[in-house]
């Protein structure tokens, strides 16, 4: 569906990407994970074609870019983080202009905002939506023409846990009617819990990819197990038989407060890969 | 083309909540429907008002709304997702440029009711020309201008200076010397006399060339810069 071939691209001297590879199948969420200014946004402009790239390949629908027709377009659904709205319009009339865009009848407006929950909000002006809503307003553009793609950069960043399940919920659903969707986040509980495949990328290279599970699993190599005692002490035991007559005590006397097993995360295999939290960025910079 | 009609549809449907850009279209035609009803003084000459009010009109109008409408647009990256759904920056870039011109086109028609009805034609024809060289430079101020901010600060002088030179001019022999360079003094003189007889090779050349720039700039600034 989506495919790249050795992608680089650089701004001025700056190398942003070098040496994509993607192979994106049909009718899987695809995320691509990465700190802040990794090549995120950049690698789904190029994508889509709305930036050119300095050498390798891109085929989207089996096709280069710049030979996708406007019916390829049509089937594409694109929702950038910082494409915006018509502020003043109502929500109805923001995606009227898209249907007049597409050919497609005004019916399918109130279908695509009962779809992603904003039919009440219909005759509101775009300005007056809370952030969440905004968001959902802008899915609906995007699932209007019914895309057999489907990218998102950043589809949940900055919005409430309960938009963000009910986005997640909506972006299975598309998967679900066949779609196969491409998005980026730094959220990786959001990426753990929600896409088929994942991409590590760091610093304008893919340093890890595969299903978010079948990555931990490869990276347990230490396999501990962590206790808290009622003490308020916290131990760390080795995976071994050894460990168990240890366990079996401290239930016995009543000292185990929790207990888990420390599988890696996609955080923990990130930081260990490239010494660098994902969203260490943010974090400094609201420090 | 379709597209065309599209961008129309929904400048339309904008302008009636844009107050800032509605006044635009409305202030002058308004004022000059009262002040030629509500003022007269003696020794005035003739429609004074619709002919003054006029050419700042033309000044103003277009030029600021097609400025602001084109920054906005690429300030809110809205005309990122127009492209990206196939529309083209020459329709998107027609679209508004009709819908504008037609707006004040309606703006016109209203403040050309106080005139004999042998003038009009003459009267919208002068209008017409006018509404498209603010256009262009609009345009071309829209595609530089990075933000709406950025565009107001590029309009406001040149705005100032089109549509004030005309009313100037009338106080001052230097000003009008000076203001005879631009285009808006040269359709003031004009609707002074109120026909095509007797034009004179220098309204014409000015205005030409005041087109020929304003039409350079838009298409230099629409190479360099596209609509990004
Ligand atoms: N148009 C541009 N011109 C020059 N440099 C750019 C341009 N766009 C992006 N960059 C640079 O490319 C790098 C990658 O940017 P990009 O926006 O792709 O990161 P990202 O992974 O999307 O980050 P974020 O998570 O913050 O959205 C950054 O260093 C950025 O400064
Ligand atoms: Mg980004």
């Amino acid at each position: 569906m989506i495919t790249a071939k050795r992608l680089c691209k650089s701004f001025s001297e700056k190398q942003v990407l070098s040496g994509i590879d993607l192979d994106i199948r049909p009718g899987m969420i695809f995320g691509l994970l990465g700190p802040s200014g990794a090549g995120k946004t950049t690698l789904i402009k190029i994508i889509t074609g709305q930036m050119g790239f300095d050498s390798g390949e891109v085929n989207v629908f089996g096709k280069a870019v710049k030979d996708l027709t406007g019916e390829d377009k049509k089937r594409i659904g694109i929702m950038m983080d910082d494409h915006g709205v018509y502020d003043r319009l109502t929500v109805t009339d923001n995606l009227k202009i898209f249907c007049d865009i597409y050919g497609v009848p005004y019916s399918a407006v109130s279908r695509v905002l009962k779809e992603v929950g904003l039919d009440d909000s219909a005759k509101k002006p775009a300005m007056k939506l809370s952030k969440g809503m905004l968001a959902r307003l802008k899915l609906a553009r995007v699932f209007m023409v019914d895309p057999k793609i489907i990218f998102l950069d950043e589809p949940t960043s900055g919005l409430d846990p309960m938009t963000m399940k009910y986005i997640h919920k909506l972006i299975r659903d598309k998967r679900a009617s066949g779609a196969t969707v491409f998005l980026t986040t730094h959220n990786m509980e959001e990426a753990a819990t929600l896409c088929d495949e994942v991409a590590l990328l760091n610093e304008g290279k893919i340093v890890e990819r595969g299903a978010p599970d079948e990555i931990c699993r490869r990276y347990n190599h230490q396999k501990k197990i962590d206790i808290h005692l009622t003490s308020g002490e916290d131990i760390e035991l080795d995976h071994k038989a050894g460990s168990a007559e240890m366990i079996t005590r401290l239930l016995e006397q009543g000292m185990l407060e929790t207990i888990h097993s420390s599988e890696p995360t996609l955080e923990s295999v990130f930081l260990e890969l490239t010494g660098r939290k994902l969203d260490q960025e943010e974090e400094e910079m609201y420090a | 083309m379709r597209n065309i009609g599209i961008i129309i549809k929904k400048q339309l449907r904008d302008t009636l909540k844009n107050k800032t850009v509605l006044i635009q279209f409305i202030m002058f035609p308004v004022m000059t429907l009262i002040m030629e009803h509500a003022v007269s003084i003696p020794d005035m000459p003739e429609f004074f008002f619709t002919k003054l009010f006029s050419v700042m009109y033309i000044g103003m109008a277009p030029l600021t709304s097609v400025a602001s409408i084109i920054a906005e647009e690429k300030e809110k990256n809205t005309l990122r997702v127009l492209t990206m759904a196939n529309v083209k920056s020459w329709e998107y870039l027609a679209g508004v440029g009709i819908y504008v011109w037609t707006l004040c086109m309606a703006g016109a028609g209203v403040m050309a009711t106080g005139l004999p009805s042998s003038d009009i034609p003459f009267y919208l024809c002068i209008m017409a020309t006018g509404f498209i060289i603010s256009i262009a430079m609009g345009a071309a101020v829209g595609i530089f201008a990075p933000n709406q901010m950025v565009a107001t600060s590029l309009f406001m002088p040149v705005m100032m200076v089109f549509s004030f030179a005309p009313m100037l001019a009338m106080f001052n022999d230097k000003i009008e010397k000076a203001a005879r360079v631009f285009y808006t003094q040269q359709l003031r003189v004009l609707l002074g006399q109120m026909t095509f007889d007797g034009i004179k090779t220098e309204t014409v050349l000015v205005i030409v060339l005041n087109a020929l720039i304003a039409l350079s700039i838009f298409f230099a600034a629409f190479k360099r810069k596209g609509l990004e």
